[in-house]
This record gives C-alpha cells, structure tokens and sequence, in this order.
C-alpha cells in the first residue's frame, strides 16, 4: 500500500458539471482524464508523479465505475507500450511517468507508438524532474518529443490551464493521429488550486468492444515498407493537421501589453514566473495584467510558424524564455524569423542562463538583461532582492555554519544495517568497487556510510559492474532495490551475471515495496492485495534465472549475519554470480500498518511491550562511532553539562521503533557497551508484575550492599 | 490587495511541513481568499531540507491571481522555519529580508549526519543563527517548539500554527486558525494543545534569562569524615579550581576509593606547584584520565540503583527488561590480571584466541533478572582488586609520563601545559575506537615534543588537537601534523 492515501481526496473525482474541485495539480488530472471519456491508464510511480499513481490507484472504484482500466506497469516501458491500444481502437488512453527517467526506458514502446500513430487519443503525462527538488539527471523532454514527433504540452501551471490541456491533447492526438506529452514541472504536480469541473464520461467505445471485434491493419505495424509510409504521413499530414488544430483552438496564449515594441515567448509552463519577474520590475501585476505581449507556448512542440510571425512582426525583439537545455526553441525561432525575413531581435540563452532552473530571480535578472542589452528604454522598479542583507557578516557567517543536510535513511530502515555490515566488511577485506542503483539504498553514497561509485539507471547496477567482472584480485560489489529487480534487474543484471558467469557480488535490498517513490506495492510484496498478485519472493525468481549461490537474509537488522554473509560472498571459492537478498520490511511502512492496531490494543486493555533502545550516558565516552555505522535520525547529541566533558554524548531521541540497530552495531563492531534496550509494557499482567517485584527486591537488596561496603559521594 | 502575502516554509523531511502547510491554506480559503501552495517535497527527500511555499490573496469578484510557485529572494513575508538551522538556510537562501520578513522559528535542534559524525564536538554553533536571524528580519520568533509540541502530545507543526497566528502576521483571528485545525480533522485534540501552547509562547517568550544560579560552597563538608577530609585539602588548592576538583573528587571516589581520591588531589597539586594558573585544567583531565572506561567501570554504572531510575525516567513507561550489549575482548580480560600472568598470557596467542573463542563475543545480559544483574554485579565488585590490574598498570604508566610532561612545561609555558592536559580528550571509547584515540594522543604529544620552546607551541598543540577530533582516520590530524612537521624541520635544516 502506498505510503500516502487520497482515499477522502479521490471523492472529488465523483464531483458533476459546475462545481469547484480544490486540491492538488495530479489530482486535478486525473479528474480531466475521467471528464475527457480515457478509456484506460497505466503508468510507472516516481517524483514527481508518484502521487499521480497513488490517486489512481485510490481511485480504482471509480475507475471501474466508468468502465476505466487501471494498471501499475512493471516498468515505463510496460506503461508506454499500453498505449499500443489506441493505435487501431477509437479508445483515448493515458500513462505517466517521471521524465526523463522514464521516457529514457518507454523510448522502444515511444518510438514505435508514433510511428504507426493513433485512433484514439493517446496521452502521456510526464513529471518533468527539474530544477529543484530533482532527483535525477538534467535533460529535458522535449528532444524525446522532437525525435520520435511526439506533441508536446507544457500547460500555464495552474488547474484551469492543465485540466484544458488534458481535453485538448486528446482532441489534438485525434486530430493528427499523434501521440501527445503533456508535461508537467514538479511544482505544478504538487500546486494546490482550484477549477470549475464537467460530468465525468464513460469512454463511448469500450474496452470490451474491442476485445470482441479485434481489427489488424498491416500498415500500421512497424515493418517496411510501411515503417517509410508513416515517416513520410508524419511530416504530410500528422504535422500540418496539428499545427491547424493548435492554431484554430488557440491552444496557445496571447496577452496583450502597451509595451508593444517588445515581447516575451514563453514556454507554458514558465508563466507563473515570468509574471512573477515583471511584476517585481513594475511590469505586471498578480491578477494578469502585463505591459510586456506575451505569447505562451502551452504548445512547444511543435511551433506555429504564423502564430510566431504575427507576434514578432511589429516587434523591435522579443525574449525567449526556455528552461534546460539545449535551446531548441530559440534555434527553431530564429530560423522562422530568417525565413520570414523579419528584423525582430530574438534573445534567449544570451540573456539567460544556458542550463539550470529558472527561478524568479534568473528570470527578473534574464528581463532586466533583455532590455539593457537591446537599449529599449523602460522605467523598471529596482531589484527587491536579498543581496544587501546576504553581505551582512552575521549572515554571510552562516556559510560554515549551516550543515547541508540531503536525505537519507529513516529512522529504523532496515537498508542501513546492510550498509553498516558493509563498511564492517570493508574493515576487514579492504575497499571494494560497490556499484550502486536507483533507490533509497543510494543514500549510502552519502555520509555516513560514504558507499557506492555510480550509478546507471534503475535496475541496471549489477549491469554496471559487468566489465569488471572476472580476473584476478577483488570481486565487486553491487546494489540493487526491490523496485529495480523488478523494473528490469532480473533480466538486465541477474539474467545477465548468470549467462555471462559474472563471479560479482549482488545484494538485492528487499523491504517489501517501491519504498522511495512512495511504498507502492511490487511482485514481492507481502501485503495481500485485492487487485494485484503479490508474494512471488525474489530468491525464487533469481534461482529461476539460474543462479547457484544466493542467500536469503529475512532480517537485515542481523548486522552479525549480514556481514558474515557478505564476507562469505567475497571470499567464497564458487564461481558464478553471488547473489544476496537482504529483505525486511520497510520502516515507514511497518509503522504506519502497526503503530494504530499497537495503540487500539494499549487502549483496549491487552498487554502490549513496545521495545526502544537507549544510550548510558555515563558509559558513552562521546567518541560518535556509533554515528559512523548509522546515521539513525533517532541517534542524536546532548551535552550532558557535567563538568569533566568537553564533547556531546549519543542519546536516543523519542522517535525510537526500536528496530534494534544500535545495539546490533555496537556488538557486531565491538563499539562500546552504552547502549541497552528497555522494553516498555503497556497493561502488564499479574506475571509481569509479580516478576517485576521479585527481581526489584533481590537487585535492591544487592544494591544495599553494595553501598554499605563502598561508600560514594552523592 | 496588489500583492499576495507570501509564506515560505523549511522543514526536515518527516516534520509534518505538509499540514502545516495544507491548514495556511485551507485557513485562507475559508477567510474567503484565493491560495496557492507548492512544494518540491519528492518522496526521496526523507530525512532532508525541504521547502513549501504558500501565496494568498483576499479575492477579487472576476479576476484570478497569478501566483508564483517559487519563492524569491526579498519577496517573503513570513518565513516559518521547522527547525533552527533550517531558519539559517532560509536566511542564506536570501528569503529573509530586513524590509518584510517575520521569521518564526523553532530553536530545537535536528542534527545533520555531519554534525553527529565528528569525534568531538562537530554541533553547529546555534548562537550563529540567532545572529544573522536578528541582523535579516524585520521581525524574530523564536522558541523550543519541539518541547511545547511534546508537551502538548503533538507535532512541531501545530505549534507552528499557534506562532503563526499569535505573530498576527496574517489578518485573521485566532478562532479561523483553531477552526481549521478542527476542520482538517486529524490529530486535533493534540494540535489545538499544540496551537495554544505556540499562540502563548508569542506573547510571552519562553526565553527569559535565568537568574545565575547562586554560588554555593562547592567544597562544603558532606557528613562523611574521610571525604570531609579531602574535600578540605582541595579547598587549600586555587579557588577557580574548587568547583572542578569537587567534581573530579566525586567522580573518581565513586570510581575507586577515598585513597584514590587522595591520589587525586596529589596529582593535581604537584601541577599546581610548578604553576598555578593551570590548576583547572588539572583537576578537570587528570580525573577524567584518572576514572579510565574498564570493565569494572561499566559494570558498576549499570548496576547502580540511580541507573535503573534513570532508565525508567527516559523511557517514559513501565520498563519491564533491559537488554545490555556487551562484546567482551580477550584484551579486557586480561587486563584484569595481574601485570606479570597478563603479560605472560600475552605471550601465548594460541591460547587466547582458544579463550576468546569460549569467553569472548557479543553478549546480550538483561540486566533487569537477577542472574544477568548478578554478573555485572561481580564484575563491578572487582573494584578492590583493581589497583593490581594489568590495566590499572599500563594507564598510570601512560599517565604518569603525560604529567611528567606537563610539569617539565608548566613553569616556562603555562598554555602549552594547559593544551598537554586537555589532550586527554582524545582518549576515548572502547576497544579499537580507545586504540585509535590512544594513538591520536600519542602522536600529538610527539608533536608537542618538538614544538615546545616556540612561542606558537600552545596554540599548534591545540590546533592538532581539533583536527585529530575533526574524523575518525584521523586524515586531518595527518595533514596538520605534516603542517608542523614541514616549519619544525626547516628550523632544524636553517
């Protein structure tokens, strides 16, 4: 079950014609695909779209209502190939994924979908993970777009916008038999807004329509020669029947400004900020007004050479604002304006950064260059930004100050054991070569753990230490989550280590759930699920593949075992690929499940014994060891204000689960002897109690003693 | 209204940044004006810096505000802050601003990994940021309200709200903030305790200044004659010393016995006579040298009767077991034999490693049962046999060279002997930890060795000393002792 729930959001979905969804921009989506007839939706979780699969899969009931198919994909590619059905059934279909992670695995199932192009509508809405915030490599959509002619929706970040785009670019895939991308920044997945909704529409031709009256048409398949056909229908007709149906439904936004000499063409999803920028320079204001045209791109690809012309026409130079890189915007105005022999200056990158997020600040300095580099006399307001307050010496201080802090475990992961048993391991057998994957077993790249050399995309870590396999000397290490193992790891790294008698090491870090897009659930799940089929184990699958030497590992917190494992994978005389599935569920999961039937039973009466762990704080000698093979949040510093100390000691703080991997540490690393674990009972009964006594009076009877033969000062 | 207000919040993944967020909102509309809000939380930010931003304007009859998803530098009204030096990042992310901003904040610490992973003492400095706090906004809130929303059974966020609103900062009243919380529907008994408890601390900030506590008579007579009787003879040392000797006394009676108490203050005072500036700094590290972590040490802290209440206090419950983690080495073993059979043994790795395999290992006892109890109980009983130990040996060589040391500089280089006894510091932690320690000890002491005589020595010893406290490897220390190696040895070639 995924960490978040939309269960109370997903009843605005059910809302009728004229009334007022507020909430956020997915939720908002997912009530436009239900209003614009989809007919079916799949997709991939990851940020920022995550939560885009989380409604939907909270929405399942009314989904079904409406006749709607909703699948969690194995992987982008699985998502992107879904779309297959709307090539030749009259059935609009929407999937999700990040960008451009995503779109870098569905590229295949891209390729082809547009290729033989569509019937019905076919949408793919894209997080686009960019700027702050992301969590992957920069690039942007828009070459995916270009290069497999895919049309490109980057709608004005707000509901009304983004629900209009969503009817539209189902309208527009029809019209020019052309899948659409609609994209949406990170800021706009999570906007809070509001819009006015429309009844929700069964999709007129249904899915059972079509399984029972299949259709083939050759020439749709992707085979010569009618592979040639569809690239030159791409360029003859899918382009101009876009381009006219963009233009005739004024898909794309003109406002109108006094400064008439000047302009600003904008990416879509630019807007909010740009307006931001000009307002802070006196040009605009917050309810729209704007004294500089704009002509927003809510379509940016592909580009309306007369919609362009008209606007640039009277102009003295227009401003291209276009985030990432490269700028393949500005190249294509530029050419428009040479060819329609117009005078009108075009700045963009030469104002503007090449590469990096446009913030409001970039944007203001970008329009305040637009206008000093052109000479076009304009009163502005002067910068409100922080510069001054920023050279204060107590301010500019804090630069070795504030400590950087970028995510990592949670308190009690079952992933840190792994890794404390790991950098145990590399005491003893030296450093190694750790390949890394995708998830949140990457955050031991980062201190405290300092573990892993790259990483190659989703699934593909043992796949990257492929060419070091073999040969004398060290063997190397890899990582890989549960979500990469199934989103392809079992074909591209295990399947491959065993054809390729790899002699590597692979750990498969098992909680039981795509845990950093969001604890979806996965094939290995444990969760009993109504609508998915969970409970195939990883080992089975990996032996399935063919490798020998594989261990199960049912509880990571065993850093003794896990580190002997480890050790046993490194120096192992078997050849052939060394896999090990370290599998314990997912703290934040097993918390969220536990805590409230642990707190029901508490409050019901029965007896219940809550373990956390604690740290003497005259036995800790401040030496922080314990911090370097954890990096528990949980695991924090006091100064004790005893005299004799100079440094803080460890102290477990109240969000303590008691997973026990302290202690674990402190005995497998031999660290010190100041942590202990208390039990912690809730309705004892009269056993608990009556043990309780007895021991009291014995160990209080020694105590007595004890002080009697040795006397201590208070 | 021409502009929205503008709110920025800075949370650490995990701190409910989200609610805190979702009532702003949720407060704006039901007062009837327009809100938006943004994030880029991502689910992989656990654990991490994390910024929610929120606009809100009173509505206009046909018009739709043009909201900007991000923050800018200079246009933010309030900055809430989560967390203290996550209120430093707002300042250095340059959202407040002199000219606008009310920053509110909670002055609690989370500690980044960084800060927890040092040796020493690698906290930031707090007082830093309340600086740059005061120097940037127009207005500063600021106060421990994780302590309030644990108090109140609730989280950091609700008391948050109850700043928020008793700043007055948003133009709506109290009873519209509590409104929401009941609204929104989850937690809400505890957050309208939270809320209130934010909405007092406002008006009435928690941060009074203390009165210093009165100066008591640190070495008064405690009714026990022997102890009297030392606690006399620590009153004839230098007074600035009295409130440290009184500590150490404590500790290191309670360590061993009123004789050890007494070559205590012997140590202390032959320091002293060779110069009495330094007479602090002695009594603070030669207890601390003096009371060394064994396993006697150990035992006895877990078995003492203020231990078990102390447990009981910080686990706010009933306490039915307790589990220690204890991992004995053969190297602690044997120090608890006398100096000629330990050294002896030493000789015979063969039959060590057969003993550590049947003695040795991780060992879980639960202290709470009277057998588990009764075998620390034992150990800690060891006390009086400590004096002839293997250990006890080695330590007072070690410590009777360090303070030979300290006395040959005292009277030429009162700083330098200062910085030679607060190298103490660096011994710490048990088995290879201590190892690793004792020897960043010994090659600063080596260091010290060849810097003394120079003006600077006292000030490089010290610098060594941070640097061997900055890493476990002790890589700084390395490239600072190369520093002092690369002048000493040009001196010496010159």
């Amino acid at each position: 079950m995924a960490e978040r729930s939309f269960a109370r959001e997903v009843q605005q979905l059910r809302l009728g014609a004229g009334a007022e969804f507020r909430g956020e921009g997915i939720l908002a989506i997912t009530k436009a695909l239900l209003e614009n007839g989809v007919g079916y939706v799949a997709g991939y979780q990851g940020a920022p779209i995550s939560h885009l699969m989380d409604v939907l899969a909270d929405a399942s009931d009314i989904l079904s209502e409406l006749g709607v198919h909703f699948e969690s994909s194995a992987n982008e590619a699985a998502a992107a190939a879904t779309l297959a059905t709307s090539v030749m059934y009259p059935i609009r279909g929407a999937v999700t994924f990040k960008s451009t992670a995503g779109t870098n695995v569905a590229s295949d199932a891209l390729s082809n979908l547009s290729s033989s192009g569509v019937t019905g509508g076919a949408m793919i809405i894209l997080g686009e993970d960019y700027g702050e915030g992301s969590s992957i490599m920069q690039e942007r959509s828009h070459a995916f777009a270009m290069k497999s002619q895919i049309w490109l929706l980057d709608p004005r970040p707000n509901l009304p916008s983004i629900v209009r785009m969503v009817e539209h670019g189902f309208a527009l895939s029809e019209a020019s038999s052309t899948p659409v991308m609609l994209e949406v920044r990170i800021r706009a997945c999570h906007v809070h807004g509001s819009f006015i909704t429309k009844d929700n529409r069964a999709p007129p031709f249904s899915l059972t329509q079509a399984r029972n009256a299949p259709v083939r048409d050759t020439s749709r398949i992707v085979l010569p020669p009618a592979s040639f056909a569809h690239e030159r229908d791409k360029i003859a007709r899918r382009w101009p029947a876009a381009v006219e149906y963009i233009q005739k439904h004024g898909l794309n936004e003109f406002f109108d400004g006094d400064l008439s000499d000047v302009g600003i063409i904008l990416q879509g999803g630019m807007y909010n900020g740009v307006m931001r920028a000009l307002m802070r320079m006196g040009l605009a204001d917050v309810w729209g007004g704007t004294r500089v045209p704009l002509y927003v791109l809510n379509v940016t690809y592909p580009l309306v050479d007369p919609e362009v012309v008209r606007f640039c026409a009277d102009k003295r130079a227009v401003l291209v604002v276009e985030e990432g890189q490269p700028d393949f915007l500005e190249q294509a105005l530029s050419r428009t304006l040479r060819e329609a022999d117009l005078p009108t200056r075009l700045l963009g990158k030469r104002v503007l950064p090449m590469a990096g997020e446009y913030t409001v600040a970039v944007l203001e300095e970008g329009v305040r260059g637009f206008f000093s580099t052109t000479g076009i006399a304009v009163e502005l307001t002067p910068r409100a930004n922080a510069a001054a307050v920023l050279d204060e010496e107590p301010v500019r201080a804090l630069a070795s100050v504030v400590p950087a802090r970028p995510p990592g475990f949670c308190t009690g992961c079952p992933e840190r054991p792994i890794f404390s048993a790991m950098k145990l391991v590399e005491k003893e057998l030296g450093s190694h070569h750790i390949a890394a994957d995708i998830g949140c077993h990457l955050f031991s790249i980062l201190p405290p753990f300092n573990v892993g050399a790259t990483t190659m995309g989703y699934g593909l870590g043992p796949a990257s230490a492929s060419a070091l396999n073999g040969g004398e000397g060290k063997r190397v290490i890899s990582f890989m989550g549960d979500g990469g193992f199934w989103h392809n790891g079992l074909n591209s790294s295990i399947g491959n280590a065993v054809y390729n008698k790899s002699d590597n090491v692979t750990v498969i870090v098992d909680n039981h759930y795509s845990a950093a897009t969001g604890g979806q659930d996965l094939l290995s799940s444990r969760a009993v699920s109504r609508r998915r089929s969970t409970g195939h184990a990883i080992a089975r699958a990996v032996r399935g593949v063919g490798a020998g030497w594989v261990r199960q590992i049912d509880r990571t917190y065993d850093v003794a075992r896990m580190r002997d494992t480890l050790r046993q994978a490194l120096t192992t005389a078997v050849r052939g690929p060394k896999v090990i599935v370290a599998s314990s569920e997912c703290m934040l999961n097993r918390q969220r499940r536990e805590k409230p039937l642990m707190q029901a039973a508490a409050n019901a009466g029965k007896r219940v014994v809550r373990p956390r762990f604690g740290v003497d704080q005259d036995v800790c000698t401040g030496d922080h060891a314990c911090m370097r093979l954890s990096g528990c949040p949980s695991l924090s510093l006091k100064h004790t204000g005893e005299k004799l100390r100079d440094d803080p000691v460890a102290v477990v703080d109240n969000s303590c689960v008691g997973c026990g991997h302290c202690g674990e540490v402190a005995n497998a690393a031999v660290l010190c002897p100041s942590f202990y674990r208390a039990d912690i009972i809730e309705n004892p009964g009269w056993k608990d109690r009556f043990l309780l006594r007895v021991r009291g009076a014995v160990i209080g009877a020694l105590q007595k003693r004890r002080a009697a033969r040795h006397w201590m000062p208070a | 209204m021409d502009r929205p207000i503008t709110i920025a919040v800075l949370a650490i993944g995990g701190q409910g940044g989200g609610v805190l967020v979702d009532w702003i909102v949720a407060l704006a509309e039901r007062e009837g004006w327009r809100a938006q809000s943004t994030s880029v939380p991502g689910v992989a930010q656990r654990t991490g810096a994390t910024i929610y931003y929120v606009e809100a304007i009173e509505a206009a009859p046909g018009q739709a505000p043009v909201f900007s998803a991000m923050a800018a530098p200079g246009d933010v009204d309030i900055v809430i802050a989560a967390e203290w030096m996550e209120a430093g990042r707002a300042i250095q992310r340059g959202l407040v601003t002199p000219d606008r901003t009310t920053l509110i904040a909670s002055t609690h610490r989370t500690f980044a990994v960084s800060e927890k992973e040092a040796p020493g003492d690698g906290m930031a400095d707090s007082g830093a940021v309340t600086a740059a706090a005061r120097a940037a906004s127009r207005r500063f809130v600021a106060f421990d309200m994780a302590a309030l929303a644990e108090q109140a059974g609730s989280v950091v966020s609700s008391v948050l709200f109850g700043a928020l609103c008793g700043t007055g900062v948003l133009p709506f009243g109290r009873q519209s903030f509590e409104a929401t919380i009941t609204e929104a529907g989850v937690g809400v008994q505890g957050s309208l305790r939270g809320f209130a408890l934010g909405f007092g601390a406002v008006s009435a900030p928690t941060e009074a200044s203390r009165p210093p506590p009165a100066p008591t008579a640190v070495l008064a007579p405690v009714g026990h004659p022997p102890y009297d009787a030392l606690l006399a003879r620590a009153a004839a040392l230098p007074s600035d010393a009295h409130e440290m000797l009184a500590e150490g006394l404590r500790h290191v009676v309670a360590y061993q016995d009123i004789a050890y108490g007494a070559q205590y203050l012997d140590a202390v005072k032959t320091i002293v006579d060779t110069q009495d500036t330094i007479a602090e700094v002695a009594a603070k590290y030669v207890a601390r040298a003096m009371v060394y972590d064994d396993v006697i040490r150990v035992a006895d802290l877990k078995t003492r009767p203020s231990r078990a209440a102390r447990v009981q206090r910080e686990m706010a419950g009933q306490v039915i077991a307790v589990t220690e983690f204890m991992h004995p080495r053969m190297e602690e073993l044997l120090g608890l034999l006398t100096p000629t059979l330990g050294t002896a043994m030493e000789q015979r790795p063969r039959l060590i490693a057969m003993l550590g395999r049947v003695l040795c290992g991780p060992r879980r006892i639960r202290t709470d049962t009277v057998f588990g109890f009764l075998m620390l109980y034992v150990a800690a009983g060891l006390r009086g046999w400590r004096r002839r130990t293997l250990r006890h040996a080695r330590e007072w060589v070690r410590i009777d060279a360090w303070l030979a040391t300290v006395r040959a500089v005292a009277a030429d280089d009162p700083a330098l002997a200062a910085e030679l006894l607060a190298n103490q510091r660096l011994i710490k932690g048990y088995s290879e930890t201590h190892a690793r320690g004792l020897d960043k000890f010994t090659r600063v002491m080596a260091a010290a060795e060849q810097l003394r005589g120079r003006p600077d020595a006292a000030g490089w010893v010290h610098r060594l000393r941070e640097a061997a406290l900055k890493d476990e490897q002790g890589l700084a220390l390395e490239q600072a002792l190369r520093t002092v190696d690369s002048f000493v040895n040009e001196r010496t070639a010159a």
